[in-house]
């Protein structure tokens, strides 16, 4: 079943895109992750231009996180006072994001850095979580105790000035940590088109020592407004949000996301991490070979 | 038909010493809509000698049909290994390419005209005319313009038939030309050359356009003209998905 994308000027399969985002959502409602790390990568080996998937990648992330953070919020999961910081900083960010995102696009370096800023991140987030999960299996198992506390926040942290108290984190730290917090993954937003959670959730529980009851919640509350603000961005800067694009991936994903939602609530965490870890390392390795790779296509045409 | 041809036009052949090409197209205007896929242009005529009379030997008249999309300004980037990773290292930027270049003829092109003609006229891959816009060795030039008509072969945007026209009593002609779905929409021509002992005797042009039409018109026009507005779309429209879905999840 063809369809043609207006904006990608090209027709793909509806059938496989809606796939796509099923696969997509089914992982992101089992990990709480947007999947955003997986939908751009795989649309562009479809043969989608690279900023068209950013941006319409952005926007599925979006969907899926919706239903995430209402449910987050009648839980009383989502420290919004803190969300609100996060989001002003990745609103500035995903502005910047757009200006570099040109910058490079210009120099013709737009597509490298977006795979090595995929690699070294997925890289090392992935062995960060990878060494986490097994700690965590083998504490389960007994083969090792669990280790001591750690201290609430990086002493770097401690040290910015205009300290506020954040009630639901039962934080009382600068609010210029998770502003910078969330200028960094607005970048990564524009660039990547992903959500950012799996830099956000780590950041907030071992740089800024949030309470792990409102991490995830308030992690979604920033991903649903700074990926609807890079829409926004992206639809007025590079005009390549494909909306035809963005309705088929949602509607596999929404759906999905549910699914692996009602999977995740069986599963056991640190098996389900472990499983997460393993995939966010594959992805950046298969990133990786295509860097070192001689490419089939070494000449590249673009619209000036 | 093609007596009717003949005699319709008979008035017009008296004076003329030189053969005349009648073309015409399947399609002067290719719609793009929501299960676009690509089309198939049938081009087709008449070639009408001097005097209504076909020369003995028809062998000799062969003809070539150029489609050509609209000129685009492109920068074309080269990859290069460094550090170990391939990234873009040099560029060119050409100021009017084809975004789309097929020929078609009756027998390859080489046994049809000479380098030189082909030049002319650009007929072939190997003798496109692109105009570097930025200075450079001529051997570098020749490279990217190489690299540029591999790369638009690899999408299916240029290619060449050789073959594809089909002549039959020397006077009709016909040839079936694919557009793929990837072309950028415009006006395209579709040039038809009447080529006999490698010289080229006569030419005549069609124009096709292709265009949006219908939703893919309105999403793209919204697009770039309405750009906060279909921004605001999307959003709701992932908002309106993702809130949708959990609701019905939940009952």
């Amino acid at each position: 079943m063809d369809i043609y994308l207006p904006i990608a000027n090209l027709s793909v399969n509806a059938l496989v895109m809606i796939a796509l985002g099923a696969g997509v959502g089914l992982l992101s409602g089992m990990f709480g992750v947007g999947g955003g790390f997986l939908t751009t990568p795989l649309l562009i080996v479809y043969g989608i231009p690279p900023t068209v998937a950013a941006a319409s990648a952005a926007s599925q992330v979006t969907g899926a996180s919706v239903s995430g953070v209402f449910a987050h919020f009648r839980r009383g999961g989502v420290d919004t006072r803190m969300g609100m910081v996060l989001v002003i900083g990745g609103v500035f960010g995903s502005l910047f994001g757009a200006w570099l995102f040109r910058l490079l696009q210009q120099w013709g370096q737009i597509d490298t850095t977006i795979a090595i800023t995929y690699v070294l991140l997925l890289g090392s987030i992935g062995f960060m979580m990878l060494k986490e999960a097994v700690d965590a299996i083998l504490i389960a198992r007994g083969r090792r105790s669990a280790p001591a506390r750690r201290r609430r926040h990086h002493p770097l942290v401690a040290s910015l000035p205009f300290r506020t108290r954040f009630y639901a984190s039962g934080l009382y730290i600068s609010p210029l940590a998770p502003l910078l917090l969330g200028f960094f993954t607005g970048i990564l937003t524009i660039l990547l088109g992903v959500g950012g959670g799996f830099v956000l959730v780590p950041a907030m529980i071992y740089l800024l020592g949030m309470s792990t009851a409102v991490v995830v919640g308030t992690s979604l509350f920033q991903i649903l407004f700074v990926t609807a603000a890079a829409t926004l961005v992206h639809a007025t800067t590079t005009k390549s949000v494909d909306i035809v694009l963005a309705g088929l991936l949602l509607i596999g994903s929404v759906v999905g996301a549910q699914v692996g939602a009602r999977f995740a609530a069986k599963a056991r965490p640190e098996y389900l991490r472990l499983a997460l870890a393993l995939m966010v390392l594959l992805v950046a390795g298969r990133i990786a070979l295509g860097l070192g790779w001689r490419p089939d296509e070494i000449y590249t045409v673009e619209l000036s | 038909m093609r007596a009717a041809l003949l005699l319709a036009v008979a008035p017009l052949l008296m004076a003329q010493a030189k053969p005349l090409l009648v073309p015409d197209v399947s399609q002067r205007e290719i719609d793009i809509a929501y299960s676009f896929s690509g089309a198939e242009l049938l081009l087709f005529g008449a070639i009408i000698y001097p005097g209504g009379r076909t020369p003995t030997d028809t062998k000799g008249a062969d003809v070539v049909v150029v489609v050509k999309g609209p000129t685009q300004s492109i920068v074309i980037r080269e990859k290069e290994k460094v550090a170990g990773i391939w990234v873009n290292a040099g560029r060119l930027r050409y100021r009017s390419a084809p975004s789309f270049y097929a020929v078609a003829s009756s027998r390859p092109l080489d046994e049809l005209v000479d380098a030189r003609t082909r030049a002319i006229y650009e007929l072939g891959l190997d003798s496109l005319q692109l105009s570097p816009a930025s200075a450079a060795p001529s051997d570098v030039q020749d490279r990217f313009t190489r690299g540029l008509v591999e790369q638009r072969v690899r999408a299916g945007l240029f290619y060449e038939a050789p073959h594809a026209v089909e002549i039959s009593d020397g006077v009709l002609y016909r040839a079936r030309v694919s557009i793929p779905a990837r072309v950028p929409v415009g006006r395209f021509t579709a040039e038809t050359f009447l080529v006999r002992d490698g010289r080229v005797l006569a030419v005549a042009v069609r124009d096709i356009d292709i265009r949006k039409k219908g939703f893919e018109r309105f999403v793209a026009q919204a697009a770039d003209r309405h750009e906060w507005l279909y921004g605001g779309a999307a959003v709701l429209l992932s908002v309106a998905l993702g809130w949708g879905a959990g609701r019905l999840a939940r009952r």
